[in-house]
């Protein structure tokens, strides 16, 4: 077998006297969707940020293809090739889709021009709109700021950019969760290119019916632990549901 | 744009409208934007005046005094407008001119001579000094967290103390004669003053710097979402504390051109600058709440007050109703702004038109 491309070894994470992390595990393998689930407060967003250099951890190891990193900042993973799409999504609401895309990582004029900090529109317009056809991302308007698109528009661009720029692993927090129907369909249908394009995604939701739908592998979380890990095609959403809220212990090894 | 609106039950493809934005979008979006409409209030305004007094009103004379009087307002404007965009405030400007005036004017008196050498230090100085108090601002709201209201409230009182103790409350009335001379009287092509194309210069690049820039891209962003914009990498602290930095030297420079133009320090003729220039900046179509504005907006929303209070003086109006004016004009500005806001919430159209809004009420 392969390494994993993020491994979470035993880490912990206190907050005052509650135990967010309890001795957790976590891995995924290259062109894998993982999906990690649990109940509120189960510790699924601190996991996600320690494995995106949002969190310092207590104690435990991170492995990023085999070999152990210590995270100091977010950009620290986004080098390595770490992406989060957040709940909120982060996008600036009176920037377009391009200028949310290249916010932070403008391309720059040549010579003189970026001396005085003059970007290179035209370019980052059409690697924009690539990225976006690539995706399959119904992106309506290049040039409309993206506070005045819908929630599905919006979680496509946020998607799109992460993708972009996360060549390793990509983390997804509830891409769904403010979804229509549709919406939803084709984000789940951009989680299965992402992987196609053999990037990890790490999908974290609520719904059981996602899960089963998109995911390789089921990871549960339980108050701050590691509950189980399942193949998705061998368990059930009851099984699922069981063991997020502690009515069955299957699967703990 | 609802004509361009695709329709939802569409194919799943990628639908971008690069079409819509070239054909015509881009001229839409002009006639749309705030600044614009502002403009056409302005030219309504200029041509009533001139139908009323066309003898005394529509003179070239009389266009030239009323853009030299906005000229230094222009230029601490440009600084006020990046501030405003990142939804913060700086109401120690007016401060900040007095202060730096007065440094500068002591500096040079203290060397002596009316040659361009100390003019040139006397600029250099007020700059700094202005760009000092700005850095103090920045620091304390980027770094140390207090609301931008209440450190510029305090920087505004600090900065007009130091003035008034360096000079024991008297104005200095002494400058390099090249300054007022060149700078304060001097003009380009016989009639165009110095000092409104000092301020011409400024108000370009600035609107080129927030419009074509990474600075002006990141002022956007910060102002229209601080934590998306620390997400993703940009260092916002250091942003604002360059932005509060822009405005305070801006402020400092505007100092030794009221110098130049006035040959006073005029200690006590700044209490309501910051005001002004706020009041011109909103009424430019630049929101309060951040991410939105424009310098062009803002040079046309300095111009209304300026032609009003000049148009009623001329026409015998007492000049009092300017103040009522403009104040009524800044409020209809930022309910356009708020209700342009809400809309955007709700997912309508962010650009909709000033007059629909005033005409009709929009529905809920």
């Amino acid at each position: 077998m392969t390494v994993p491309v993020l491994e979470a070894k035993g880490i912990s994470r206190m907050f005052g006297h509650v135990r967010a992390l309890d001795n957790a595990h976590f891995d995924i393998y290259p062109g894998e969707v993982v999906a990690l689930i649990g109940d509120n407060g189960a510790g699924k967003s601190t996991l996600v940020k320690a494995l995106s250099g949002n969190l310092a951890i207590d104690s435990g190891e991170i492995l990023f293809d085999g070999e152990p990193v210590q995270f100091t900042s977010p950009n620290q993973a986004s080098a390595l090739g770490i992406e989060t799409v957040h709940q909120d999504l982060a996008l600036a609401p009176h920037l377009d889709p391009v200028q949310n895309m290249y916010l932070g990582r403008e391309i720059m004029q040549d010579g003189i021009g970026k001396l005085f900090g003059f970007m290179k529109t035209a370019e980052m317009r059409e690697k924009s709109r690539i990225a976006f056809d690539e995706l399959g991302a119904t992106v309506r308007s290049l040039t409309l700021p993206v506070g005045s698109m819908s929630g599905g528009q919006r979680q496509a661009i946020a998607i799109a950019r992460a993708v972009s720029w996360a060549n390793r692993v990509v983390f997804l927090d509830e891409p769904t969760a403010a979804l229509g129907v549709r919406q939803t369909k084709n984000v789940l249908e951009t989680i299965r290119r992402v992987r196609d394009k053999g990037i990890a995604v790490v999908f974290i939701s609520h719904s059981m019916p996602h899960v089963m739908e998109v995911s390789d592998r089921v990871q549960v979380l339980r108050l701050g632990a590691s509950a189980a890990t399942l193949t998705t095609s061998k368990t059930s959403m009851e099984e699922l549901v069981g063991l997020m809220t502690g009515a069955s212990t299957k699967g703990i090894s | 744009m609802s004509d361009t609106k695709i329709d939802e039950s569409g194919p799943e493809t990628t639908l971008i409208d690069l079409r819509n934005a070239e054909r015509g979008g881009a001229v839409r979006r002009l006639l749309r934007a705030q600044s614009f409409q502002i403009l056409l209030v302005l030219l309504v305004i200029v041509a009533i005046f001139s139908a009323i007094a066309p003898d005394y009103f529509a003179q070239l004379s009389n266009f030239r005094l009323i853009v030299q009087n906005a000229s230094i307002l222009a230029v601490i404007g440009v600084g006020m407008t990046f501030i405003i965009i990142t939804s913060g405030i700086d109401l120690s400007v007016g401060s900040v001119l007095v202060f730096s005036g007065v440094v500068a004017a002591m500096v040079m008196r203290a060397i002596g001579g009316d040659g361009w050498g100390v003019a040139f230090i006397g600029i250099v100085v007020a700059i700094l000094s202005g760009l000092a108090w700005g850095i103090l601002n920045g620091v304390l709201i980027a770094k140390a967290k207090v609301p931008p209201l209440i450190v510029t409230l305090g920087s505004m009182g600090m900065a007009l103390g130091f003035a008034q103790i360096l000079t024991g409350g008297i104005d200095i009335r002494e400058a390099p004669a090249v300054l007022s001379d060149v700078i304060g009287y001097g003009n380009v092509l016989g009639t165009v003053p110095v000092l409104s194309v000092i301020a011409l210069v400024i108000v370009v690049i600035g609107a080129i710097v927030l419009h074509y820039t990474r600075f002006g891209r990141y002022t956007y962003a910060v102002g229209s979402s601080e934590e998306a914009s620390r997400r993703v990498g940009v260092k916002v602290d250091r942003h604002l504390i360059k932005v509060y930095a822009l405005s305070g030297a801006l402020s400092g420079f505007a100092g030794i051109l009221s110098l130049a133009q006035f040959n006073t320090t005029a200690i006590a003729g700044q209490s309501t600058t910051n005001l002004n220039v706020i009041a011109a900046v909103v009424i430019g179509g630049t929101s309060l709440f951040g991410g939105l504005g424009t310098i062009f907006g803002t040079v046309v929303g300095l111009f209304i007050p300026a032609v009003l209070q000049n148009g009623f003086v001329i026409t015998g109006v007492q000049p009092f109703w300017q103040q009522v004016a403009v104040g009524a004009v800044l409020i209809v500005a930022v309910y356009v702004d708020q209700a342009r806001r809400s809309s955007a919430l709700r997912g309508g159209q962010s650009t909709s038109s000033l007059w629909r809004r005033l005409v009709t009420r929009s529905p809920k």
